[in-house]
């Protein structure tokens, strides 16, 4: 069998390649069983020649689901992995839901992995006893006489052996069991195993993996959408005329975030939307980030809705024998992936159907029927692999799914929306800025004895779908990181404001901790120099009740050599954080140039996520974790002048580039637990632990990100 | 009509002087393996070869191509080509993948040019060229595999 790209085209899908210019749709659908071929349930089918399809319900966009939620179904299924076909499911609430979700499909907070652990195993061992059953009345022989090995069903007695392929005709007609019985751990020859490759490496190393502004139908159009310049304003008024009038311009369309610009290409509909004249609202008092840091600084002095408490914070502060305070700062972020938002929307009198890399499938769903005037059901989804997301795909707006319905509805084509970088860099949805103020006491002995730490930044869930999930006040993802310090210490509140303002927040990968795990780890390692302890020391002694936590701290701290000399000008420091389940631990050394210049040369990390399924995916998601993080730690800022953000494209919203990027060494904690997150929790230590080694280096604390290039 | 040579064939298309080459390939021709990312020749997705050199579809106006030879990755051919594509996967370098075939094109010019690159050839001839899921570490490793079984051959 021939290895499959879990990124091209295949048997089951609805693409047909016509030669190298490009893509024409085809009739056809996702969920057919095709004759002959055994569709075993919502995953996992085996056509008479023996090809495995298995149905993938999450996004790839990088992380890795399209290789190891097939190594989920191939270890209980005894098959290679590598002959695996991958179907991406369409959207269907009920057969491809996030089991950690209730009755939505979508990819997010890490839980990919963890939430099809035994759903998809199950899958795998369900198809394998329907074959194992067929073949035992085949042969009518016991079936304890018969394993399945490598895509066959094996007599052991008289070596007789059937293909799956030949099969699957008598398997259809089996009832699947409901709790097939699953391997021991211990018998794994996938999970956990080195060796296992991806499955789509060759199709994004040669280009032909195929991305939402890839895809072509009959008729298409390309649209841009003129948004906004200031957050909060609205369309007031616009002259079509300048745009029309240029070759390739199409139609010019207001829409509910701005004015369409549709044009035969993407060229034409850019110069279109540059050449198109419109007025915008002027908003009261847009936000800028000199007037957010003035009115959040000033809200640090007032208490916020308390998200934990435990003793008495405020008494103890003023106990202690030595009392430290601070305050950290995170900015704005874009998750400016690779990929600019897109997607392609058909829509006729009775269905709409959307190509994108979708990551919130059910929700999406609903959206673009609310757009189009048409029941969820109608709306189909071909969920494509994404150029990166971060978070920016899975949004409660729906933003660029409803802008591709408004304007397919409004010209009456096929449309492919497509954002710029500059859309992209400037349109909101950001990581929210956040300030943590910070009061903590020591006692005699050096040990903290109180913390307070108030937080404060704009609610993500707040005025969204999502809004009933905030309890009392509280946004749990603004406090996610904070409000679950593991640290013993006795006196210990967390605090939350959350003021509103025009920008529109997102999450962005590792979301809450993204900014929490800065504050705290590096608060945390300012108590440690006021109360003479060495970081690893302290939060060892803080942690005995952490034990995952201290394992994945002493094995970075082991292995990146904490605790030796090192020249001058060098620094070592650390960070321990858990997130989306699993614990990771980083020590950052880095070298301080003669004129301050930032160098990160090497990164330990320590990771424990239960069991690792793909170990090879988790490092590269631990490199790329750090990769994405430290992109941030160093240069990443979105700025507000006016309600505009001051940053564009890539020149002025600097990411990590290959001269910057340290060595990474990564250390998988061996674990029988069953899987956590791995997409996301590589990113929250590396800002502290490269902010505490410039500590280390120079006895200057950052406690503003971006660090800059120079301290 | 612009006449051009695109991996080895012969393409003539109907385009204004100034529209940027990516989206002549992209829109025009259909040869989607080529990638908009910036706009603004600062991120490398849209990375071609034009006479064998690695430049941004997305800055080059098509109107000065004429009688160039263009190559994207789908006609990236040859010894050097084919062990760096080897290298890549072996080592299973993209995550999302929406960068790689620039990076793939950079790296293989560069081994065209200087087999057996140091760490500081690699940064100068790919840091123009920006990975967003940080495949970095990766990347680096790869050219310096398939530099190892280029025996000095160019």
């Amino acid at each position: 069998m021939s290895r499959f790209d879990a990124t091209a085209l295949g048997r089951r899908d609805f693409l047909k390649v016509c030669g190298a210019a490009g893509l024409t749709l085809a009739a056809g659908s996702t969920a057919a069983a095709e004759p002959g071929e055994f569709v075993a349930n919502a995953f996992v089918s085996i056509a008479a020649d023996g090809q495995v399809t298995v149905t993938v319900k999450h996004l790839e966009m990088g992380q890795g689901v399209a290789t190891g939620l097939p190594v989920l179904v191939a270890e209980e299924l005894e098959v290679d992995p590598a002959a695996i076909q991958i179907a991406y499911a369409p959207a269907d609430a009920k057969r491809y839901n996030n089991l950690f979700w209730g009755p939505s499909q979508g990819t997010g907070g890490s839980t990919a992995t963890a939430n099809s652990w035994e759903q998809l195993r199950k899958a795998g061992a369900g198809a394998r006893e329907m074959l194992v059953e067929a073949a035992a009345r085949r042969l009518k022989v016991d079936r304890a006489g018969l394993v399945a090995l490598n895509g066959e069903v094996v007599h052991g007695a008289s070596g007789r052996r059937i293909a799956y392929g030949d099969l699957v005709g008598d398997a259809a007609k089996l009832t699947p069991p409901d709790n097939p019985p699953l391997k021991a751990p211990a018998d794994f020859r996938l999970i956990g195993r080195a060796g296992v490759k991806r499955s789509d490496s060759k199709a994004k190393t040669e280009g032909t993996a195929v991305y939402g502004g890839d895809i072509r139908l009959p008729g298409l159009v390309t649209a841009l959408v003129a948004r906004p310049p200031v957050f909060g304003a609205k369309l007031k008024d616009f002259d079509r005329r300048p745009a029309l009038a240029l070759a390739g311009v199409v139609a010019v369309v207001p829409i509910s975030s701005g004015v369409a610009v549709v044009g035969t290409d993407f060229w034409s509909a850019h110069r279109g939307r540059e050449a198109l004249k419109v007025d915008w609202t002027t908003p009261a008092n847009p936000p800028s980030t000199e007037t957010i840091r003035r009115d959040w600084t000033a809200l640090l002095d007032k208490p916020g809705l308390v998200a934990r408490a435990q003793g008495e914070a405020e008494a103890a502060l003023g106990r202690g024998s030595k009392r430290l305070s601070a305050v950290y700062e995170t900015p704005y972020l874009a998750h400016a992936p690779m990929e600019p938002l897109n997607c392609v929307v058909k829509l006729s009198r009775d269905k709409c159907e959307i190509w994108t890399g979708c990551q919130f499938q059910t929700h999406d769903q609903a959206m673009a029927a609310k757009a189009a005037g048409l029941r969820p059901d109608q709306v189909d989804i071909h969920t494509l692999v994404a150029g990166g997301s971060f978070g920016r795909r899975a949004n409660p707006a729906s933003d660029y799914i409803v802008e591709g319905v408004e304007i397919a509805k409004a010209v009456g084509a096929p449309v492919r929306l497509m954002w710029t970088r500059e859309d992209d860099i400037r349109g909101g949805y950001y990581r929210p800025m956040f300030l943590h103020g910070f009061e903590a006491a020591l006692d005699a002995g050096g040990m903290p004895s109180a913390w307070r730490h108030r937080i404060c930044g704009q609610s993500i869930l707040d005025g969204g779908p999502f809004a009933a999930m905030i309890k009392d006040g509280i946004d749990f993802v603004s406090v996610e990181g904070a409000a679950n310090l593991p640290y013993a210490i006795a006196n210990l509140q967390v605090e939350l404001h959350s003021p509103k303002l025009s920008v529109p927040v997102l999450w962005w990968r590792s979301v809450g901790s993204s900014h929490t795990a800065f504050a705290t780890e590096c608060f945390l390692d300012e108590l440690a120099h006021a109360g003479g302890k060495d970081p690893l020391a302290l939060r060892r002694a803080l942690l005995a009740d952490h034990p995952r936590h201290l394992a994945v701290l002493e094995l970075a701290a082991a292995k990146s050599g904490w605790g030796e000399p090192l020249p001058p000008g060098k620094g070592r420091g650390l960070a321990v954080h858990e997130s989306f389940n699993s614990f990771v631990a980083q020590v950052a050394e880095v070298t301080i140039g003669p004129k301050g210049e930032i160098k990160v040369d090497r990164v330990v990390c320590a990771v424990d996520c239960g069991i690792a399924v793909t170990p090879d995916v988790v490092k590269a998601q631990m490199e790329g974790g750090i990769a994405f993080g430290l992109s941030a730690a160093l240069f990443g800022e979105i700025t507000l002048k006016d309600g505009a953000a001051e940053q564009s494209n890539f020149h002025d919203y600097r990411c990590l580039r290959m001269s910057e990027m340290p060595k990474v060494e990564v250390h998988i904690m061996p674990s029988a637990a069953a899987p956590t997150g791995v997409g996301e929790p590589g990113v929250p230590p590396i800002a502290p632990a490269v902010c505490n080694a410039i500590f280390a280096a120079t006895g200057k604390r950052v406690r503003k990100l971006p660090i800059g290039e120079k301290i | 009509m612009i006449s051009l040579m695109i991996n080895g064939e012969r393409r003539k298309v109907d385009a204004s002087p100034d529209m940027p080459l990516l989206w002549v390939l992209r829109d025009q021709l259909g040869l989607n393996f080529t990638r908009y990312g910036c706009g603004q020749g600062l991120c490398g997705a849209c990375t071609i070869l034009l006479d064998g050199e690695p430049v941004r579809a997305c800055m080059t106006p098509v109107g000065e191509l004429a009688g160039r030879r263009i190559t994207t990755i789908h006609g990236l051919e040859g010894g050097v080509a084919k062990l760096v594509k080897a290298a890549w996967v072996e080592l299973d370098v993209p995550q999302c993948g929406y960068c790689q075939a620039g990076q793939v094109l950079a790296a293989t010019v560069l081994l065209r040019k200087n087999p057996k690159p140091s760490d500081a050839d690699i940064d100068d001839a790919l840091d123009g060229h920006l990975c967003r899921c940080g495949t970095y570490r990766r990347i680096r490793a790869a050219i310096h595999l398939a530099a190892s079984r280029l025996g000095g051959a160019p």
